[in-house]
């Protein structure tokens, strides 16, 4: 028998070389494999199997790293994606990047992995061998399609791209490489060996007050390096995202007020940590009564979250246009509806992770994050020391979708580097991120719409309560948007909409891909649905008869001249939608127990910020051996601003891409590109870096006076000008961060504040979207199999085509989720197993239709698009549900027990 | 801390006999168990021991080593009675899951949605369970005690899955009902074996999972319909009673849910066992 002792070594081959491991037999061999081994390209998602990213080949067959005993792999052939068969490795790479099929390539490793040993059994797979070969591996970005087509066009022809990346190029990502290399390096990757590990002691408890027995005795344990709670933050032991909503205790001082929220901080060697017991940290808890339902909540007796906010209302948000009163009067029908969402989880794959250490008296923070600058703000004020003073430099990003704004490891990691001076590093677990990230606000919707028989919106009246969790975040943003968003994107003569944010012992809610627009959208487009029957109109034909246009208000009285592209949007679905409807109906008439529906719904977003300053700077220079740098600060979390932003600059300069050195994003280098979110890089950051571009596009042609239309030639040392030109680069002054030449430029989306009625020009432009989706009930079983989902986009200009494609899919994907099966339950589905997200089996073909109707103020016309992707998604769904069955789904996510049951109510045996 | 990995049965017994062992197999369960806690306790990794792994013929049945992976099941070149729990196989978690996760291991968590239970249960399986003093075997239906219990003693571990010889005719099937395709917890699932003669049913057995405690079959409708014609299974299944099945509400689904589908799962399995 083989009985190990402690000094033995566990031999293994790993990607071809001989290896040993000096840990013990029971360590899960992902840990190994990426602590001991440095293999980091095993990404770690879960620890439990149910996300795949650390999936490995043991002797050919893929197995989940983290499942696997180190002591498994002995005297075994252990391959990593750097391991696996270089042909096909070589072809996979090249087939994902050409379709775009790694976004923010954490799952990459996994899905590579998967796929070459299909590839090895099966060299031309087809859809259903590639769905069951990476069924195991969950991505969170792309939607699936992409990786599908990927694999299959590994044995089927994988396409060429040519160009340049001008605008409209559907180049692939420019950063792609080390996402499908291996060598990405996510907020997890990049501690240095030695770091210390900070562990945080959470509330188990929704509700409840706590005291610490005796700290200096976890003090005292060899190799604990610090304890810190509530009294060791040298600042304000307070965070938050929007002014006068900072609300949320980096460690609860005397009561937690949901379970999973900080109290305090254990910081140690490694291997401390490792063996510490959570519960043997001296804590003792007295569980307090805890309200987690917005209704009860804002009962008199209800237990209070925070002082100041009576009935635990934290704020609202209000919009009134027109009468509504007498919109609604005014109607020949009147229809109203209650809609329920739940909490959903971002479910990105990469938990969040990253590493602080002192350098030279400053504090450097390597961390995944959607807010560089936002970031460094929060951590000064918590710090006590100036912004200047704190480096944030972000890893690559595993996914944000709006959750990686918030602070979430970054205060703990530092206050350990400052406290110990050395650096410390911190990954949540898949539990501990789930249980304390924010989350998507549930609604509680009540809509009232009316309508004239011929069609004709006269009035609505919309009333959201939101689940705002324990803390703010960015809950005041949800309060704000929702009414303005709530009338979708149409005309709406008379229209009040009123949003509350109810603070519960729940974890925060904050932003969310849509910002609670996903949610008003479900309620709204539902009814306009159930309006169109009313009247006896086509559910298309209703839309666009009222749908907003170029010269007509939006219900804040904001009215546009161009660019309002969401008829096109609807129009663009109009051949699948008469299709759709014929061939279910042809279904249907033989089929008795399955059922199939065709459902639409549009959408709207404002890119930007609410009425609010939110500007980009970019910076780009020459230096004196020619090479032009773009400084570009906006955090690319796999949606591709590195590569539009660079596409955006290079068109501006007149260069093509691959001209383009890129640096950032790091606080010290680039300057501030504000937040990833509210849809606005391309859209803000874009204009900065179109207008930086021709800066210094300007300052050359000056130079030499050449003609506005010559063409810049980069050399060695050197610019050529078409017009025969020439400048010495090499003999120019070297100026500022050591450029011959420089520009910087801002950018702040025009917008205007908000009267007392939501009136005023909130965004400069919005972006637009029309989904139709086909389903497929089964009536008996109440599980719905949607069959395939056409997304029409007005995205102003495509930028990049393959990278909109790629935002669609991914939103789409994360739309049907919310639909069909997320459900965050404090408490109890803060696992990927009993949280369930969509898996490569769970995403129908997904036709995008890029609709350009330019934006007066977009980079060469273009609008944003991350947000605006999801949101018609699940309200199409539930249309389509009713289209299939005549019964109208009001709570989400429609969960076979549930749409059963609505079945039932409805008279279905 | 101890890790052992005994290359015999032997070895195995004799270290399960000498001290309190966790033993280990495809860690598909035992490692999400621990979460992120330390892991502190001795292990016995029965993965090396060569007798415990593959499906052979046995003399009155089939032989499947307790630590034969679902991938083995599915690679098996196995009659038609076995569809079902190959079909049960390919719809265990993920194909990771499926190249590491045991047969025996699926038992031994006992979890009410243990994939492997209600086809093996419909196969009639045996459970082969030794220790240092000797071997016995006991019907799976009374191996899995509850949630999260089976009947081991000190001491004891699961060698082997025995079917029993399962005639030609015998058809199998099984469905798994989830909120997703795939790596998902089962809401509900039925396996069904039987044979089917000028469209006339025998032998029919139907094992429920996921809406007990335990994997259930259901001898009542069994009965019912032997000897019926595939045609009449709708109007029997119409009327059965379920009240052997006992679920509960959880995230996946309430048990009034539960129960309204089982019958629809039935007939479906049926209908698949039939064609197939």
């Amino acid at each position: 028998m083989d009985r190990r002792s402690e000094t033995e070594l566990i031999g293994f081959t790993l990607n071809g070389d001989a290896v040993q491991s000096a840990s013990p037999g029971s360590a899960r061999l992902s840990a190994v494999l990426r602590e001991e081994l440095n293999a980091k390209d095993v990404k770690v998602g879960c620890n439990a199997g149910d996300c795949g990213a650390c999936t490995v080949l043991i002797d050919g067959a893929p197995v989940c790293a983290c499942l696997t005993s180190t002591a498994q792999a002995k005297g075994r052939d252990v391959q990593t994606l750097r391991g696996v068969a270089p042909d096909i490795l070589a072809r996979l790479q090249q087939s994902f990047t050409a379709h775009q099929a790694a976004q923010c390539g954490i799952c990459t490793p996994g899905m590579i992995v998967s796929a070459a040993a299909l590839l090895r059994d099966v060299p031309s797979p087809n859809v259903a061998q590639v769905q069951d070969a990476l069924g195991g591996v969950l991505c969170r970005c792309t939607g699936y399609r992409k990786i599908i087509d990927a694999v299959v066009a590994v044995g089927a022809g994988i396409p060429e791209v040519d160009a340049t990346g001008a605008i409209g190029d559907a180049i692939a990502r420019i950063d792609g490489q080390t996402k499908v290399d291996g060598s990405e390096r996510f907020g997890d990757d990049v501690a240095p060996d030695g770091a210390l590990v900070a562990l945080v002691i959470r509330s188990p408890y929704p509700h409840a007050v706590f005291e610490f027995g005796d700290l200096e005795a976890v003090r005292k344990i060899d190799g604990i390096e610090a304890v810190l709670s509530a009294k060791d933050v040298p600042g304000d032991n307070l965070f938050g995202t929007i002014p006068g909503f900072i609300d949320q205790p980096v460690f609860a001082e005397t009561q937690a007020r949901f379970k999973g929220e900080a109290v305090a901080l254990v910081i140690g060697e490694a291997d401390t940590i490792a063996a510490f017991r959570i519960g043997d940290f001296p804590v003792t808890w007295t569980q307090l009564p805890a309200v987690q339902d917005v209704t009860e909540a804002q009962a008199n007796d209800a237990p209070q979250l925070h002082t100041g906010h009576k009935n635990n209302l934290m704020c609202g948000g209000f919009v009134a246009h027109g009468d509504m009163d007498a919109g609604l009067a005014e109607a020949d029908i009147v229809l109203s509806g209650s809609f329920e969402t739940s909490f959903v989880e971002h479910a990105y794959i990469e938990p969040e992770a990253g590493y602080a250490e002192m350098v030279e008296g400053r504090l450097h923070l390597h961390i995944c994050t959607q807010s560089p600058v936002m970031n460094q703000e929060a951590l000064a004020n918590i710090l006590a020391c100036d912004e200047d003073n704190i480096r944030i430099v972000p890893t690559a990003v595993g996914g944000g979708f709006g959750s990686k704004l918030d602070l979430t490891v970054h205060p703990y990691v530092c206050l350990g580097a400052m406290v110990t001076e050395r650096p410390v590093r911190m990954c949540y677990s898949r539990v501990e991120s789930m249980a304390t990230s924010t989350k998507r606000h549930p609604g509680r919707i009540e809509i009232k719409g009316g309508v004239r028989h011929d069609g004709t919106l006269t009035g609505l009246r919309f009333v959201g309560d939101f689940n705002t969790g324990a803390y703010a975040s960015w809950g005041p943003t949800v309060a704000n948007r929702v009414p303005l968003h709530a009338s979708g994107p149409y005309r709406i003569p008379n229209y009040r909409a009123q949003s509350k944010g109810i603070y519960t012992h729940c974890p925060p809610s904050g932003a969310f891909r849509g910002f609670g627009v996903p949610q008003s959208a479900i309620a709204q487009e539902s009814l306009f649905d159930e309006l169109a029957a009313a009247v006896g109109m086509d559910a298309l034909e209703f839309r666009i008869l009222n749908a907003l246009d170029n010269g007509v208000p939006t219900v804040s009285g904001q009215v546009f001249e161009q660019g309002v592209g969401v008829k096109a949007c609807l129009e663009a679905l109009r051949p699948a939608w008469e299709s759709g409807k014929a061939e279910c109906v042809q279904f249907n008439a033989s089929s008795h127990n399955l059922k199939r529906g065709v459902g639409i719904a549009a959408g709207w977003y404002g890119c930007g910020n609410t009425s609010m300053a939110n500007p980009s700077t970019i910076k780009c220079g020459l230096r004196p051996d020619g090479t032009l740098v773009l400084h570009q600060g906006a955090v690319d979390i796999g949606q591709g601003s590195n590569t539009v932003i660079t596409q955006i600059f290079a068109q501006a300069f007149g260069v093509a891409v691959d001209q383009v050195a890129l640096v950032g994003a790091d606080t010290d280098i680039t300057p501030d590109a504000g937040k990833t979110s509210a849809s606005r890089q391309t859209f803000v950051t874009g204009n900065a870096a179109k207008l930086s571009g021709e800066s210094l596009r300007r300052q050359v042609l000056t130079l030499v006076n050449a003609a506005e239309d010559d063409q810049i030639v980069l050399g060695d040392g050197s610019i050529e000008m078409s017009g025969a030109h020439k400048i010495d680069l090499s003999r120019m002054d070297v100026g500022e961060d050591g450029y011959v030449m420089r520009a910087v430029a801002s950018y702040d989306p025009p917008t205007e504040p908000l009267d007392e009625n939501g009136q005023g020009v909130p965004y400069a432009q919005f972006g637009y979207a029309a989904h139709l989706v086909v389903v497929e009930v089964n009536t008996k079983l109440g599980t719905i199999n949607p069959i395939n989902i056409v997304a029409a986009h007005d995205v102003g200009q495509a930028i990049n085509p393959l990278l909109v494609e790629g935002q669609v899919q991914g939103g789409v994907a994360q739309g049907l989720g919310m639909a069909l099966m997320e459900e965050f339950i404090p408490g109890r589905t803060d696992n990927l197993h009993d949280y369930l997200i969509p898996t490569i089996g769970d995403v129908p073909p997904i036709e995008t239709v890029i609709v350009e109707e330019p934006d007066a103020h977009g980079p060469f016309g273009a609008k944003g698009l991350g947000e605006h992707a999801l949101i018609p998604t699940a309200p199409a769904i539930l249309n389509a549900v009713n289209n299939a069955t005549g019964v109208r789904l009001r709570h989400v996510p429609a969960l076979p027990h549930r749409v059963r049951a609505a079945l039932k109510e409805a008279g279905y045996e | 801390m101890e890790y052992l990995t005994p290359m015999s049965l032997d070895d195995a017994l004799a270290a399960l006999d000498a001290g309190e062992l966790s033993i280990i197999a495809g860690g598909t369960d035992w490692y999400p168990a621990q979460g992120e806690c330390p892991i502190e306790c001795d292990i016995l990794d029965v993965t090396r021991i060569a007798a415990l792994r593959g499906i052979s013929k046995a003399k009155d049945g089939w032989r499947i080593g307790a630590a034969s992976t679902w991938s083995d099941v599915i690679a098996a070149d196995l009659p038609a009675a076995f569809d079902g729990l190959k079909a049960a196989a390919r719809d265990v978690g993920s194909v990771q899951i499926q190249n590491a996760g045991t047969i025996a291991g699926n038992l031994c968590n006992a979890s009410p949605a243990a994939d492997g239970v209600p086809p093996l249960l419909a196969l009639k399986a045996l459970v082969e369970i030794c220790s240092a003093e000797g071997c016995r075997v006991v019907p799976l239906g009374t191996f899995i005690t509850g949630v999260r219990r089976v009947a081991l003693d000190k001491g004891e571990m699961v060698t082997a899955v025995i079917i029993p010889e399962t005639s030609a005719a015998l058809k199998s099937a099984f469905v798994k009902l989830g909120a997703r395709k795939y790596l998902v917890i089962s809401i509900a699932m039925v396996a069904v074996t039987c044979a089917l003669r000028d469209g006339v049913l025998s032998d029919v057995r139907i094992a429920v999972g996921s809406c007990s405690p335990v994997a259930k079959r259901l001898s009542a409708l069994e009965a019912a319909l032997e000897n019926q014609t595939l045609a009449q299974t709708d109007a029997i299944l119409a009327e059965a009673c379920l009240s052997a099945l006992a679920p509960i509400d959880d995230v996946r689904g309430s048990k009034e849910y539960r129960v309204d589908v089982v019958a629809t799962l039935i007939a479906q399995a049926l209908r698949e066992a039939s064609h197939g």
